[in-house]
Order: structure tokens, then C-alpha cells, then sequence
């Protein structure tokens, strides 16, 4: 009997207890699964990386969960921090601007929607950005733009590659134009990495949209995705409302992205790190082979010149 | 443009002044058909007209001013580029089986000189208007572009932009297609560029279909168009859950010339004719050729370096946050 059966017969036949069972869910004790409605220990969840253990459903991950699943223990070094958001723009809808990111730093104990930071995979030195959704929906403001410029910026300078976990609905709106030129300012630095020839990989998670996706997100020498996640640059009900039919099945999605070229794989968080080390690994340059060549190229000519000379000892003998 | 074809696309608040304006004419034509001499107060009418029109477009709000950037008889891509060349050739395709006609460009001269120039194209009317897809670029049109850039490149010759789009094309091949990467790729070459760039907002700029053509050494702006990050119907819609909100929207998000000006994003404002571009495009003409010339004569003597220099540093300072010890 599966975990969710087992949930649904004492549902049937013990009401006074499934109560219980539906308080231990509330308590963090138990997880439900939203797509399959599995039932499962939070640890055992968390030891998964928050992948459905029946389903393969991959639940969100904040991002300091995400550095301890990538970074080895111990040397996460971050960076940025002392970036804040401010209200340039004193932009006020139904909330002021100000006042929501207060709300938000309470609430998700997050400054801004992006954590940056210098750290080890499997070893191997790394710059990583981890976007947070639960940070004003993961929207790129000054911020967001300015740390991950700053991370860019320190990788070109050490010659680190980069990682960029993305999560974002796009733009911020609440900071007008200097969101939209976030874009244009992190794929400069992105141009100064990728002229240096280091590598950089965005890690596309749900969900990945509008201006990260017209930008930094599309931008990876090489560009993984988790599985089932949203990544589009229009949003669905815009394309919806503009072409008034229904949209293709798996539409926007990352199995979607990979069949039409714009993704290189298509990996389960499970396998992320991992995955991620092994690409680092085979981009890290490879400079024994190299002074191979030229060590056996020089020893051939030595080897040479020796028989020359030994040739000419011979001779003078 | 004739009278009546004016009045056809003549906008709330550019009523009061048309009003006076048919009413001196009235008046004129009265006056010569009985031989009688009004000059008096037809100059005394003629001066009111200039205060009016002095009031109407010197305190237009962020709404109206987005009227205009819209308004279906304002210069487009290709009237500009046809009035500023001593010639100019179209160049078709982005090579990848697409040719977008929402982004035209070719290669022309200006003042002598070769130059690359590209756009996004809007329609004159509801039918042209469908051919060229409101000026919404597909992922074709971008790539396109880029190709023109290379082009220029090459040649040395300098890139003149324009941006002249409600936003990048949102469908279901323009997704299936890469508007993303299309937009994504021109962000980040266009900072590799070795010729100068300069780009003009000539009415709208939406958002990062605007920008995809964007990344220039300089960015300049008519008076009354518009540069912003979402349209303001959208953003009223997402933020005050009410798309009748827009005007607010519009207001809140800085969107004009001046707003971005003060917030350091553009280098220049172009001024317009006193009722605007599409009153007299000709003069507009005039103002952005003179001005295209100054800043391609301005880069043109720095070196490759300094002009990707300071083109990595003017966008690396935008951006307004706060810095903690
Ligand atoms: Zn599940």
C-alpha cells in the first residue's frame, strides 16, 4: 500500500486521526505532493532535494537550500550582500515599493531576489548566483543586476566559470527602465566572461521568464534545465489573449525548449550537481596535454640534436 | 498632411488647437474671397494658436505623451531613414529563413558617409499595419538585425538604430522560434560591436523588444516619444489589478524623455516641432540628422577600445541601489 493510500483508508475509516495526519502536513511534518498528492516525510523530501519521490515533481528550492545542494560544505563565500534595494522611482501602486520590500525581507528573511557568491563544486572553484522566487516573485531590479555583474565580474578577473540558478517572472517593475537595462548591463559582463573564453551555464528552474529569459538566461555557452519547468519569454496569457486560440500541449516548458534546440539538457535536480561538476570539469583547461605536446615536441628535437651530436662524436671518433 | 486627413487621427487634446487652427483658416479664405483685410486679426489669432499650442505640448502628462509616441501619423523607421540619406538600399533576411517586416534596416549614406541603419517598422494604416505586425519584431527580425550589425561592422561602417515598437512579438512561433536568445545574443554582441552605435527612440520603446536594438554608445530620444519596461496597460493590469489604471501606470513608471533623462538612461533629448513630430516630419527629420551626425563625428574620434569602454561602463552604472557596511 502506498503512503497516499494508506492516508486515503485512514481518511475513510478514522476521521478523528486523518485531522491529525492533516495537522502534521500543516506542521512542516509531512509534504504533499502537488502534482501526484503523495504523501511524504519532509526529511525524506529534503534528502531528495524536494523531488517528489513517487512523481519526480521538482518543488521549489530556495535559494540557500540550492547552495547547500550545489557548494561543497563549508566554502560557500558570499558576495554582494551589502547591495540593497532602495525605491528610486518612490513608486507606489496599490502598496508603496518601499514598504514591499520591507514585507518581503520580513517574510523570506531574503535582501533581494538574487544570492551571489565564490564556492566549491565537487573541488572545482565556481561563481554562482541563485535566484529566489520567493522574493518578489524572483523580479530583476537594480539589485539583482548589480550583484550578478559584480559576481561576472569577480569570475572574468579569476577566471572562475559561472552558474546562474534562474527563477523569475522578469522584469521589476516597480524600478521602470533601470529593470529593463539590468539586461543589457549583466549581458556585458556576460560578454566580457564569455571573451575571456570561460564558461558560463544557466540552470533554468520554474519558472524562467520575460526579461531573464531575453537575457542572461538565454546566454550559457551551454544551458541546463530542470525538468518540467516554465520557461518562456511572453507570458502565456498575454500569448493567449493576443492569439485567442489554445496554446500546443507542453508548450513553454523545458522538454518543449529542448526539442526545439534552445536547451542542451534536461537534468533532475538529483543529478544537478553532479552534472554541473562533470561539464565544469571538462572545461577546465587542460594544460598537461598541451605541455605535453611541447615537452615530446622539444624531446624529439633533443633527441635529435643528441644523434646529431652523438652522430658527429661518432664521426670525429 | 491635408486637413481632413489629419482630423481623422487627431487626438483629445490636440482638438482645442485644431479647432483654432481650421477657424484662421476659415477666416483667411473668407477674407480672400472678399477681398478684405483681416491681417490684424488674423495675427492676433495666429498668436493665440501659438499660445495654445506652447500650453498644450508643454504640460502634455505621461499618458498623452504615450498618445503621441502612438499616434498612427508619427514618422516611422522609414520615413526617417528615406528623409536623413543622400541614398539608401533595404537589405531583406535574417538568413535563417525568416524575413521580419516589423525590423527593416539596409545600408545608405549620410552626409557622405556609409552607414547601417535598422528599425522596428509600425504600419500607416490597419492593413499595413497587419503586414508589419504593429511593429512587433519576431525573433527573425532580431536576428536580422544583428546580421546588419555585422555587416557594419565589417565595413566600418557606423550603426544607426531606431525604436519604434509596442514590444518583441508574443506568439506561439515567436516563442518556438527563440525570442528569448534572439533578443538575449543582440544584447550581449552589440557590446562587441567595434563601430560606433547610436540609437534613437524615435515613438515607442517597449520593453526588451525595444531594447534587443538598443545597446548603443548613445541613446537619444524625441521629446514626446516613450521608453518603458512594460506597457502601461500591462503593468496596470498586473500591479493595480485594473488595466483602467494606465494612465497612472504611465505616469508611475517614468517613461518620458525627461524622466529618463534625469534618471541618467539617455544621453539626449531631440526636441520636436512645436505640435510634434507627426506635424512636421520633415523638420523632425532635420533635428535627428543633425544630431546623428554630431555624435557618429563625436565617436568616431575615439578608438575601438575606448568606444567599448565606455559602452560597457555606460550600462554597467545604471542601476539605483543602496550600499551597507
Ligand atoms: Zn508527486
Amino acid at each position: 500500500m502506498s503512503l497516499i493510500d494508506w492516508f486515503a483508508n485512514r481518511r475513510k475509516t478514522e476521521p478523528a486521526i486523518q485531522k491529525q495526519g492533516e495537522r502534521e502536513i500543516a506542521d512542516g511534518l509531512w509534504s504533499k505532493c502537488q502534482v501526484c498528492g503523495a504523501v511524504a516525510y519532509t526529511k525524506d523530501l529534503k534528502a531528495n532535494q524536494l523531488v517528489c519521490l513517487e512523481c519526480g515533481h521538482h518543488s521549489r528550492v530556495d535559494s540557500d537550500e540550492r547552495i547547500n545542494q550545489l557548494i561543497d560544505a563549508q566554502t560557500w563565500q558570499p558576495l554582494g550582500e551589502e547591495i540593497r534595494p532602495t525605491d528610486p522611482l518612490e513608486f507606489n501602486d496599490r502598496k508603496a515599493y518601499r514598504d514591499r520590500i520591507k514585507d518581503y525581507q520580513a517574510k523570506t528573511g531574503l535582501t533581494d531576489a538574487v544570492k551571489t557568491g565564490i564556492g566549491l563544486i565537487d573541488g572545482l572553484p565556481l561563481a554562482l548566483g541563485v535566484m529566489d522566487f520567493r522574493f518578489m516573485g524572483g523580479s530583476m531590479g537594480s539589485v539583482v543586476g548589480e550583484r550578478l555583474c559584480l559576481l561576472i565580474e569577480r569570475a572574468t578577473e579569476e577566471r572562475f566559470p559561472v552558474v546562474i540558478i534562474c527563477a523569475s517572472g522578469g522584469a521589476r517593475m516597480q524600478e521602470g527602465m533601470l529593470s529593463l537595462m539590468q539586461m543589457a548591463k549583466i549581458s556585458g559582463a556576460l560578454h566580457r566572461h564569455q571573451s575571456s573564453k570561460l564558461l558560463y551555464i544557466p540552470v533554468l528552474t520554474h519558472p524562467t521568464t520575460g526579461g531573464v529569459t531575453a537575457s542572461f538566461a538565454m546566454l550559457g555557452d551551454l544551458i541546463l534545465a530542470e525538468p518540467k519547468a516554465t520557461i518562456g519569454f511572453a507570458g502565456r496569457r498575454v500569448i493567449e489573449q493576443t492569439l485567442r486560440e489554445k496554446l500546443p500541449e507542453g508548450f513553454q516548458t523545458s522538454e518543449y525548449l529542448l526539442q526545439h534546440g534552445f536547451v542542451d539538457q534536461i537534468v533532475p535536480r538529483t543529478q544537478l550537481k553532479k552534472t554541473l561538476a562533470q561539464l565544469i570539469s571538462l572545461h577546465q583547461p587542460f594544460y598537461p596535454l598541451n605541455s605535453h605536446i611541447v615537452e615530446t615536441d622539444s624531446a624529439i628535437r633533443q633527441e635529435h640534436s643528441v644523434s646529431v651530436i652523438e652522430e658527429q662524436n661518432i664521426q670525429s671518433n | 498632411m491635408p486637413k481632413t486627413e489629419r482630423k481623422n487621427f487627431l487626438l483629445d487634446f490636440e482638438k482645442p488647437l485644431c479647432e483654432l487652427e481650421s477657424r484662421i483658416e476659415q477666416i483667411r479664405q473668407l477674407a480672400a474671397e472678399n477681398q478684405v483685410d483681416v491681417s490684424g486679426e488674423i495675427a492676433q489669432l495666429e498668436a493665440r494658436a501659438s499660445t495654445l499650442r506652447k500650453e498644450i505640448f508643454g504640460s502634455l502628462t505621461p499618458a498623452q505623451r504615450l498618445q503621441l509616441a502612438r499616434h498612427p501619423r508619427r514618422p516611422s523607421t522609414l520615413d526617417y531613414i528615406q528623409a536623413i540619406t543622400d541614398e539608401w538600399l533595404e537589405i531583406h533576411g535574417d538568413r535563417s529563413g525568416n524575413d521580419d517586416p516589423a525590423l527593416v534596416g539596409g545600408v545608405g549614406r549620410l552626409n557622405g558617409r556609409p552607414v547601417v541603419l535598422m528599425g522596428h517598422q509600425k504600419g500607416r494604416d490597419t492593413k499595413d499595419n497587419v503586414a508589419r505586425n504593429f511593429g512587433m519584431a519576431a525573433p527573425g527580425g532580431y536576428r536580422k538585425a544583428l546580421r546588419l550589425m555585422e555587416h557594419a561592422n565589417k565595413f566600418g561602417m557606423p550603426i544607426l538604430t531606431f525604436i519604434d515598437t509596442p514590444g518583441a512579438w508574443a506568439g506561439v512561433e515567436a516563442e518556438k522560434l527563440g525570442q528569448g536568445e534572439a533578443i538575449a545574443y543582440n544584447l550581449r554582441q552589440m557590446f562587441g560591436l567595434e563601430v560606433p552605435i547610436i540609437t534613437t527612440v524615435i515613438g515607442e520603446g517597449g520593453s526588451g523588444g525595444a531594447l534587443g536594438i538598443g545597446v548603443a554608445d548613445r541613446l537619444l530620444m524625441f521629446e514626446h516619444s516613450v521608453y518603458t519596461v512594460a506597457s502601461p496597460e500591462a503593468c496596470a493590469a498586473i500591479l493595480w489589478k485594473d488595466a483602467k489604471k494606465s494612465p497612472q501606470a504611465a505616469s508611475a513608471l517614468k517613461i518620458t524623455s525627461r524622466d529618463l533623462k534625469q534618471l541618467g538612461l539617455i544621453d539626449a533629448i531631440l526636441p520636436e516641432p512645436p505640435s510634434a513630430a507627426h506635424s512636421e516630419p520633415l523638420e523632425a527629420a532635420a533635428t535627428l540628422k543633425q544630431a546623428l551626425w554630431e555624435n557618429i563625428e563625436n565617436l568616431s574620434e575615439m578608438s575601438i577600445q575606448q568606444r567599448q569602454q565606455l559602452r560597457y561602463e555606460k550600462f554597467r552604472k545604471m542601476g539605483v541601489f543602496e550600499q551597507v557596511s
